[in-house]
């Protein structure tokens, strides 16, 4: 069964609820504020319910978490752990009954801090990383600032979605400092769909495209757009309506129509049936 | 030949102890990494041609041998006459005549080809009387050097799959994850997890299907014993996976290995596929029923692979990245099934512990770390090579017994232990016994054992930022403070070691450190400050004559220090003059010298020949300070 589609997704519900799993919640103690939290979350949506302030860059609800921004280290410990506490990363850390989170403790402050030190050396033009760093106290990095400043945090969101959409059009290359997101070796992706989702969830804005009525470029590869055979907009590229097709099931003739017009019709459709009834 | 009883076994290994027998007289030569490197494949070439020609196989009964790696790399190639135990170093292939003549035929030594005591210059014949051997207590290297690694019944004669016939017939996993944990046996990777935890909540953890991984994905800097245990006796790391496969219910494992080891890997497909044939591996292994079968997956050089979860990502043939273990692997591992990972050392451990028994092996070592550890004890120590000592013993006695002390006798000033996530550990600490806990308390670790030794003439700061460089080119570069970390510690050193350093620098250093330690996500980022904090800890000196006064202690650093020739002292020798690269240094022989230092690059070879005590060295001061006086 291919993943992401419909008949898998129920039947994981199924699967959930007949464990008896899915609505198991668990009690987790934020910053002295005790919150309930579904058994399957991660400790960084125990902090969000408690109404913590814990920034993140390489977290997103659409896709897997990663760990690697490293900006949303929260402090854990238990009662039986006699004082001990771990230093561990909210987005990854698994919840569980009776956990205890400090989410702004000197150490963890400390660490947000020398991370965001570093990627505002890395992005020292970047609005959001700097308005992060003010946020937490950092006017100027203390290291050597980029000799070429980048936009890209390396934070992995755009591959992330481009795997959980289907194509893996790009991936991070190269190793340590030398890596970089980029398609495969760094010619126009055949894989792209074009469908813009690298873009939009980037969150610093640096994947740029160009897209018209009639064209659309991104990863140095342009895409032909459909149009609504309504209103005559861009719709969808041609690539991205065959990959559904072949992909989800979906047929070309859904792609004939874009959303809006698609709302239109269905209106009329049950203004329609209202009169004849 | 399928091996599938008990009686089978034993009757096996007494036709292979037969056959062993049979040869009165062997010559071994090892075929190690070193040796080889060094030329021992002509010298075994040499030996296999010459017994040929003579017949003295027959009229002799001698046999050669290729065996593994002896330990004594420095010295290699090596070669050893048996019974006689005689060992002879640095041999070459025209002196093969010579020793077949005089020692295999009379028994007579060829005296220059001996090993001689560095100090007394007394030659020591006895492969056992010599003190980097007689020191050692081998377990995980106990065959290395004794058998032949392509032949599986040599291995079998000496004692080889004795702990698998015991574990499979007398032992249920259970049983078998209690012998580990009374010997004690803790990961010899480095990180020390006690390995019988780790076994049982993956034997208890719930999983159709589970794995069994040998990690030899040795990279760091120095390090090679798990290279010559591959090598060299590959049939104790097989024999051990399959125990573990044992104990936790796995029928699947994996060795992943550098591909950068090729003989390893040549000689570990020769030992699985002679395991499978004689039905020590595979389908029904010795008739008991059970299966487990080894497949080889070759590593591409990353050192971030070593990284338990990396090596994981890696085997499912995605990017070696490491991610996070709040799940242990023993849950959650290889294709999200319970999974043991081990290193190579400790699965040879294993097996010779199913074999002796776990209190044998708790015999040795300190009140936490028990048994044997291997090291590679390299640097600027006489004897360099490979070592297994009994945990506890203490450094001294390891750099100075068994290593035969510094090179050309010059102070001791610091040994690293356990690679770019050891630390840098000075003379005070020389007398601290050997062992997980002490080491961590003196901000070093145990890693994967390598053990670099340094004189006087190393600058500590130099050494920090070596391991930093190997570190920014192996980070994977997925999290912050490992990726971008790292990439500004190392400008940091950079220009503290160029002489603009900042007043502040320390400090910086500091809060990075720790903030990477705190913040990485895996145990590379997290111990990647170590080199930096120990040589902080205890070198800060040498720190603080870098930035403040613009010089360095050691006077290895270029652009800092400046040689001159104590003209009072100079005998006029001339052995100065010869060792300059750049022909910096003017006068006569038996007139005094001086150095030209607009041509001196501050190489400093000229101090290190010198045997007048006629050079010294000064810092040059910060450039900025040095500039304004001229």
């Amino acid at each position: 069964m291919r993943s992401g589609s419909v008949v898998e997704a129920a039947l994981r519900w199924q699967q959930r609820l007949s464990e008896g799993g899915f609505w198991a919640m668990v009690t987790v103690t934020v910053d002295g504020r005790s919150v309930k939290v579904r058994e399957q979350a991660y400790v960084l949506e125990a902090c969000r319910l408690a109404g913590a302030d814990v920034p993140t860059l390489c977290h997103h609800e659409a896709v897997e978490p990663y760990g690697a921004c490293r900006l949303c280290m929260v402090e854990v410990t238990r009662p039986e752990w006699g004082g001990h506490t771990r230093m561990v990363a909210s987005c990854l850390y698994p919840v569980e009954d009776g956990l205890i989170v400090h989410t702004a403790t000197e150490k963890v402050l400390d660490v947000r801090r020398v991370v965001i030190d570093l990627l505002l050396a890395r992005c020292p033009n970047t609005p959001l990383v700097r308005q992060m760093a003010r946020k937490l106290g950092v006017e100027e990095t203390s290291y050597e600032k980029a000799a070429e400043p980048t936009d890209c945090i390396l934070c992995g969101l755009c591959t992330r979605v481009c795997d959980a959409i289907g194509p893996a059009a790009i991936s991070a290359v190269n190793r340590g400092i030398g890596r970089e997101i980029a398609p495969p070796f760094k010619e126009p992706p055949p894989a792209c769909i074009g469908c813009l989702a690298c873009a939009e969830i980037c969150p610093t804005g640096h994947i740029k495209y160009q897209t018209s009525d009639t064209s659309r470029t991104i990863w140095g590869k342009t895409f032909e757009m459909l149009r609504c055979s309504r209103c005559g907009r861009a719709y969808v590229t041609r690539e991205q309506a065959a990959f559904f097709e072949r992909t989800r099931g979906i047929p070309a003739s859904y792609m004939g129509l874009c959303d809006s017009c698609k709302r239109k019709v269905l209106a009329d459709t049950a203004a329609q049936l209202c009169v004849t009834r | 030949m399928r091996i599938d009883s008990r009686a089978a076994f034993d009757a096996a290994v007494q036709a292979a102890k037969e056959k062993v027998t049979g040869r009165k007289r062997q010559v071994f030569v090892c075929c190690g990494t070193g040796c080889l490197a060094n030329g021992s494949a002509a010298v075994a070439e040499a030996f296999a041609q010459q017994i040929a020609e003579k017949g003295l196989d027959v009229s002799l009964g001698l046999f050669l041998k290729r065996t593994g790696c002896h330990g004594f790399c420095q010295r290699g190639p090596l070669v050893v006459v048996q019974p006689e135990g005689v060992l002879y170093t640095r041999v070459r292939p025209l002196d093969v005549t010579e020793i077949l003549d005089q020692t295999v035929a009379n028994g007579h030594c060829v005296e220059r080809l001996v090993y001689r005591d560095p100090s007394t210059k007394a030659p020591v014949p006895k492969y056992a009387d010599i003190p980097f051997y007689a020191n050692q207590t081998r377990v995980a290297m106990r065959n290395i050097g004794k058998v032949d690694p392509a032949d599986i019944e040599d291995s079998l004669a000496n004692g080889a799959y004795a702990g698998l016939v015991r574990a499979l017939n007398d032992l249920s996993p259970d049983e078998v994850i209690a012998e580990v944990e009374r010997a004690g046996l803790r990961g010899r990777g480095g990180a020390g997890f006690p390995t019988a935890r780790k076994w049982r909540a993956t034997a208890m953890a719930k999983g159709e299907r589970k794995f069994v991984i040998c990690n030899g994905d040795e990279g760091d800097p120095g390090a090679f014993k798990d290279r010559s245990i591959l090598e060299g006796d590959p049939h104790s790391v097989i024999e051990g996976m399959v125990i573990g496969a044992y104990a936790v219910g796995a029928h699947e494992g994996f060795v992943y290995v550098r591909d950068e080891y090729p003989l390893a890997v040549v000689h570990l497909g020769v030992a699985i596929a002679q395991a499978r044939e004689w039905g020590l591996l595979g389908k029904n292994i010795l008739g008991t029923g059970f299966d487990f079968d080894i497949k080889v997956s070759r590593g591409g050089g990353a050192f971030v692979c070593g990284e338990s979860s990396a090596l994981m990502r890696s085997l499912e043939g995605k990017v070696g990245e490491p991610r996070a273990k709040y799940v242990h692997a023993s849950e959650r591992g290889l294709y999200d099934c319970p999974t043991v990972l081990n290193n190579v050392e400790t699965w040879s451990d294993v097996s010779a512990i199913l074999a002796r028994g776990g209190d044998w092996f708790a015999r040795w070592g300190t009140e936490k770390s028990k048994g044997t550890k291997a090291f590679s004890l390299v640097g600027k120590v006489k004897n360099t090579g490979l070592i297994e000592l009994p945990m506890g013993m203490t450094l001294r006695r390891i750099i100075f017994d068994i290593g035969g002390g510094i090179l050309k006798d010059r102070p001791f000033k610091a040994v690293q232990t356990g690679g770019p996530s050891g630390g840098c550990l000075p003379e005070s600490c020389l007398d601290l016994p050997v062992d997980y806990e002490q080491l961590t308390a003196a901000g070093s670790m145990m890693g994967s054992g390598g053990m670099i030794v340094m004189d006087d003439r190393t600058c500590m700061v130099d050494v920090a930022r070596y391991f930093l460089r190997f570190l920014v080119e192996e980070s994977c570069g997925k999290c912050v403070p490992c990726r971008e970390g790292l990439r500004q510690m190392l400008a940091i050193y950079d220009r503290i070691l160029e002489g603009r350093g900042r007043p502040d620098d320390i400090g910086r250093i500091e809060r990075l450190a720790r903030g990477m330690k705190l913040g990485s996500l895996c145990e590379l980022g997290k111990s990647a400050p170590n080199p930096v904090l120990s040589t902080l800890r205890y070198f800060r000196d040498e720190y603080v004559a870098h930035i403040e006064r613009g010089e360095c202690p050691a006077g290895m650093c270029r652009a800092l220090t400046r040689y001159e020739i104590i003209t009072e002292k100079c005998t006029g020798c001339h052995l100065c003059t010869r060792a300059c690269p750049t022909g910096a240094i003017v006068g006569k022989p038996k007139q005094k010298h001086a150095i030209d230092q607009g041509k001196c690059i501050s190489c400093g070879a000229c101090y290190d020949v010198c045997r007048d005590d006629a050079i010294r060295f000064g810092g040059r001061g910060r450039p900025e300070v040095a500039a304004a006086a001229q």
